[in-house]
């Protein structure tokens, strides 16, 4: 790195990179925003870029869109026109992508052809689920994800990092909805002497119960779809959080540390832990997708009434609208995050902070 | 050729193959790989197509495994290992063809991004990140739906969404290639930009390419088979259509496991054989490429 | 400001005399290091990096250790607080104040770690925490070991700051906020937080440029002298470390080749090796000699296969056919203080130096290794031929 002074006169302070404690502040608030901005401007663009990928993708349907809508159900000629104006097919391209586009932005994502109710509020309903879903994942398999990698960096070639880096090697490979089909034959419907304790699908069952017991019910039927998430996600966050803490760990400021007479697992709380959590975490997040997949099989399997069982439904109906509407959701909400993420790192990290 | 040349190809190869040998976790990988191929190439000569057709089953409906059918028999008494078998050759020829389709992809446009300067390369970077971000298997499933079943569609499917990380990958090092000097001396002496790429990045970024692919073809796979579960298959029999028959039928509920266990244990089976492979090459090829750097 | 700046370019060769030190401080010894060996152990093998090297250092003395990057002389340091990697072997003796280091238990380690002696890292970049404020890192001992409160360490933090020319507000800032210079600047008042006894400095001024080099060497003379700290100053240039210190050790190959008396070692090695070291660097801020260093042919040895005899022979400018034979160890020159490695030095040896210099009286021969060399030996009319030529 080389030094930001110019002149030889070190001592001085006033030649420093800012005039003062207050200037240093001020220049490095306004360099925080411009990135902010400029990331945001990009988020725009990548969601701009979606809308258009979708509405030519979506255009890609073999054959007239229309039939799609009537299969299966005798039509005659001037219904068909009437459903083709009213799609407006009738118009030119250029008119009709910006009427999808115009509809888009006022949250019109058409009308389902299976439920026969607006797309909007079909992916409304669904949001909640999946968001419990999804959250309670995260949490969970980022947690226990740095958790282990931390201890499996710090006792680097231990049985531990050994055994743990092998078992994520072995979920990196396993399909999702896979071990969804495992964890359900095994503890919802039971093998052999195991009875099956836990539900085998949906949120709630007809008999939910009121009040507490009703988070207990929810709970009980969160805990396999859950358990599925996490351990698919988690291996990574391991990974990744154990190749960062050995990057740290060969630092040498750890060294410092350790001079300084700090016992071990002070050494790695306050300085090589900080410095690893940082990326990782912003890591963790720029992969949201990755999450978002998952949430998908994982809802498929346990049915659990989510975007992604909507998202599953549409494909198999096919109902193009839902399908659509969804894909625009799932894929603005991960734009969304990695945005946030990108930008909160550089809000809290001091190495990048100022730049 | 020379023999000189001949020669020298060979000893890069034994030595290859003497560092390659060290990592045991990637020989075990090879070896289930060179078993799983060589069982899929074999199966028509072994068993007859016509017997994964519903209509001419012969086994019970759902039958755990006994001696006629080693592995039991699926909803309509057609025997898993038989389609076990069958399944294997789509598994492995649509991981293979889309892994290669987004490894061409991605060092195309890695290798362009990383050659030209200015606007070129950063609307080819902002196509990359933002594929990169895009959860791939979503964007996979509407491709695949819009697209209507089949391999080819599969293939292109899986294909045209997983190429953004090695892009990233190819341009980094296209940038570190050519950071080195002997590439500025060939721009001096009025090498073209097809020369360039062509004879001075591509051979330098090929073992990095060839190590990935491997790692991708597992990645694919796992792709593939969860494309087939969520109905977006190929129409044929494949490891996670079983899978999705399987769950279906509800074969998890009814304790059916043999129908649940042995397609997901191939597909880790050969995914891991990947992985452990594609990190073997990693780790043998990545220091060479360092060396020739210098 | 504490520190003198700017016009000063020409720093003294040697800033402290060997009559300096305050009678009687003499005798007492910081550090003694006793047939001190480090190998680490890789899949390969067990690679030398320190093999057999004993050391004193008395209270308030400054020694300068020198070698090229490879010699064991940063393995060595490291030693001293029991910093090296797991894969290290350490055996030998590290008497710190008389108590050894080596056999400490953990806590009593902890105890001793930079409130007895205190490290000022190479590369201060990398040295510092990128996450943390520099104060509060610079306090972060003195909370450790019980030394002060939180709001005293505030005040010795800014106390420290201004001790080494910043100003206290520069607490609050990041490492990377800071120049290269500002740096080791911080990592300096760091090491002085708990008043250590003594300072290990590794190649503290090696990524900086001349002039902040010059700074940084002068903050350092002035503070230990004015606190009468004892100092290992760990560097591959011989120049820097004679202006600085009042005794030197080259290592070469894990071994220390030569020791004795700065100007003595600087102004007349007798071991080719630290003949080489003192001509491959200039003076500090002497721009003539800085545009002509004379480099030294070839590569340090491999460490895992070190050449027979005197390792350095393979190099050696001066080599002789027993070279590759003999055992080597420190013998005495004229100066019984002053002790080099090499058969040329050996008594028994009939010197054949190719060129005029050190060395040439044959009329040495016969005298028994320990005894101390007559007075008309060897190094005499070197050191008058020597000197002139570096000397500014």
């Amino acid at each position: 790195m080389a030094a930001p002074l110019g002149t030889p006169l070190d001592s001085d302070p006033v030649a420093g990179p800012a005039a003062g404690p207050e200037a240093e502040q001020h220049a490095s608030r306004g360099g925080v925003l411009r990135y902010a901005l400029a990331k945001l401007g990009g988020a725009a663009l990548s969601i701009a870029m979606v809308i258009v990928a979708t509405f030519f993708l979506f255009r890609l349907v073999p054959g007239d869109p229309t039939i799609a809508y009537t299969r299966d159900v005798p039509i005659t000629p001037e219904q068909l026109d009437l459903l083709r104006r009213q799609m407006g097919l009738d118009r030119p391209l250029p008119q009709q992508f910006i009427d999808f586009v115009l509809k888009t932005l006022r949250l019109d994502l058409g009308t389902s052809y299976e439920y026969k109710r607006p797309v909007a509020e079909l992916i409304g309903e669904r949001v909640g689920p999946t968001l419990l879903l999804a959250g309670v994942g995260l949490v969970v398999a980022v947690s226990l994800g740095l958790w282990q990698g931390t201890r499996a960096a710090w006792h680097h070639g231990g049985r531990l990092d050994r055994v743990s880096t092998g078992i994520s090697l072995v979920l990196w490979s396993v399909p999702t909805f896979w071990l969804g089909l495992l964890l359900l034959m095994v503890f919802a419907a039971g093998v052999g002497p195991v009875p099956g304790i836990f539900p085998t699908r949906g949120m709630e069952g007809v008999d939910a119960p009121d009040g507490p017991a009703y988070l207990f019910h929810v709970a009980q039927h969160l805990a396999l779809p859950c358990l599925t998430l996490v351990a698919v996600v988690y291996a990574q966050y391991l990974l990744v959080m154990r190749s960062s803490l050995l990057e740290e760990i060969g630092q040498d400021y750890v060294t410092t540390a350790r001079a300084k007479g700090l016992r071990d697992d002070e050494v790695r709380r306050r300085h090589a832990v900080p410095n690893a959590l940082l990326p990782t975490v912003t890591l963790v997040f720029m992969h949201i997708g990755f999450v978002v997949a998952g949430a998908v099989s994982v809802e498929t399997v346990y049915s659990w009434p989510g975007l992604g069982l909507l998202f599953y439904k549409a494909i198999q109906g096919p109902d193009f609208a839902v399908m659509q509407g969804t894909f625009m959701v799932l894929c603005v909400a991960v734009i969304v995050m990695n945005t946030l993420a990108d930008v909160a790192y550089h809000f809290l990290d001091p190495r990048v902070r100022s730049t | 050729m020379n023999q000189f040349t001949w020669s020298r190809r060979r000893t890069a190869l034994s030595r290859f193959w003497t560092e390659f040998r060290r990592h045991r976790a990637g020989l075990l990988g090879a070896v289930v790989l060179l078993v799983a191929v060589a069982l899929a190439v074999m199966t028509p000569f072994v068993s007859d197509p016509a017997d994964l057709d519903v209509t001419r089953a012969t086994g019970d409906k759902m039958a755990p495994p006994d001696l006629s059918f080693p592995l039991g028999t699926d909803e309509s008494g057609r025997s898993i290992l038989v389609m076990l078998l069958w399944g294997s050759r789509v598994s492995l020829l649509i991981g293979f063809m889309s892994a290669l389709l987004s490894m061409v992809i991605g060092t195309m446009i890695g290798v362009l991004a990383g050659h030209f300067r200015g606007w070129l390369s950063a609307v080819l970077m902002r196509i990359t990140d933002w594929f990169l971000v895009l959860p791939t298997l979503v964007l996979a499933l509407v491709l695949a739906a819009v697209l209507g079943g089949g391999s080819s569609t599969l293939i292109l499917a899986i294909g045209v969404t997983s190429w953004a990380s090695t892009a990233r990958l190819i341009r980094a090092q296209t940038l570190a290639v050519e950071a080195r000097p002997y590439i500025e001396r060939s721009k001096v002496l009025g090498a073209g930009h097809w020369h360039i790429m062509t004879r001075h990045v591509l051979p330098s970024v090929a073992p990095l390419v060839l190590a990935n692919t491997t790692l991708m073809v597992g990645t694919a796979i796992v792709l593939e088979s969860t494309l087939a579960f969520l109905g977006a298959g190929s129409g044929q029999v494949s490891w996670g259509g079983m899978l999705r028959g399987s769950y279906d039928w509800g074969a998890a509920t009814s304790g059916a496991w043999w129908y649940i266990l042995t397609p997901g244990f191939c597909i880790v089976a050969v995914v891991m054989a990947f992985t452990l492979c594609g990190r073997a090459l990693e780790a043998v090829l990545n220091p060479r490429l360092r060396e020739a750097g210098r | 400001m504490t520190v003198p700046v700017g016009g000063e370019m020409t720093v003294p060769r040697t800033t402290r005399q060997e009559g300096d030190r305050a009678p009687g401080s003499e005798n007492v010894t910081m550090l003694e290091l006793r047939d001190l060996t480090v190998t680490y152990r890789i899949a390969a093998g067990e690679v030398p990096a320190v093999r057999g090297v004993s050391l004193a250092l008395a209270r308030g003395e400054a020694l300068g250790i020198a070698g090229e990057s490879g010699s064991g002389k940063s393995t060595l340091a490291m030693a001293l607080l029991r910093l090296l990697p797991r894969d290290a072997r350490v055996s030998g003796e590290i008497l710190l104040d008389g108590e050894d280091v080596l056999t400490m238990p953990w806590g009593r380690l902890r105890a001793v770690r930079w409130a007895s002696a205190s490290i000022v890292f190479q590369g201060a970049h990398h040295a510092l925490n990128p996450v943390h404020r520099i104060g509060d890192q610079i306090a972060e001992p003195l909370l450790v070991h019980g030394l002060a409160s939180p709001a005293e360490s505030r005040r010795k933090v800014a106390e420290l700051l201004e001790q080494v020319g910043l100003p206290a507000w520069r607490g609050r800032s990041y490492s990377h906020e800071l120049s290269g210079g500002q740096r080791q600047r911080v990592m300096i008042a760091m090491a002085l937080a708990c008043e250590p006894h003594l300072i290990v400095a590794d190649e503290p001024t090696t990524a900086l440029d001349v002039m902040i080099q010059a700074q940084v060497l002068e903050l350092i003379r002035s503070l230990i002298a004015r606190r009468g700290l004892s100092l290992i100053m760990i560097s591959h240039d011989l120049s820097v470390l004679a202006a600085t210190c009042e005794r030197l050790a080259v290592m070469y190959a894990g071994r220390v080749v030569e020791t004795g008396p700065s100007g003595a070692v600087f102004g007349d090695a007798r071991h080719p090796y630290s003949r080489a070291l003192a001509d491959a660097f200039p003076l500090v801020g002497d721009p003539a000699s800085r545009r002509a260093p004379r480099g030294l042919g070839g590569d340090p040895p491999d460490p895992m296969d070190l050449p027979s005899g005197c390792s350095f022979h393979p190099r050696c400018p001066a080599a002789l056919p027993e070279c590759s034979t003999a055992a080597v160890e420190l013998w005495p020159t004229t100066d019984p203080r002053h002790t080099a490695a090499c058969v040329l030095v050996h008594p028994e040896t009939t010197p054949r130096l190719p060129h005029g210099g050190a060395a040439e009286d044959p009329g040495s021969g016969g005298a028994p290794p320990q005894q101390e060399p007559a007075p008309h030996a060897p190094g005499t009319p070197a050191s008058t031929t020597v000197r002139p030529e570096v000397a500014p």
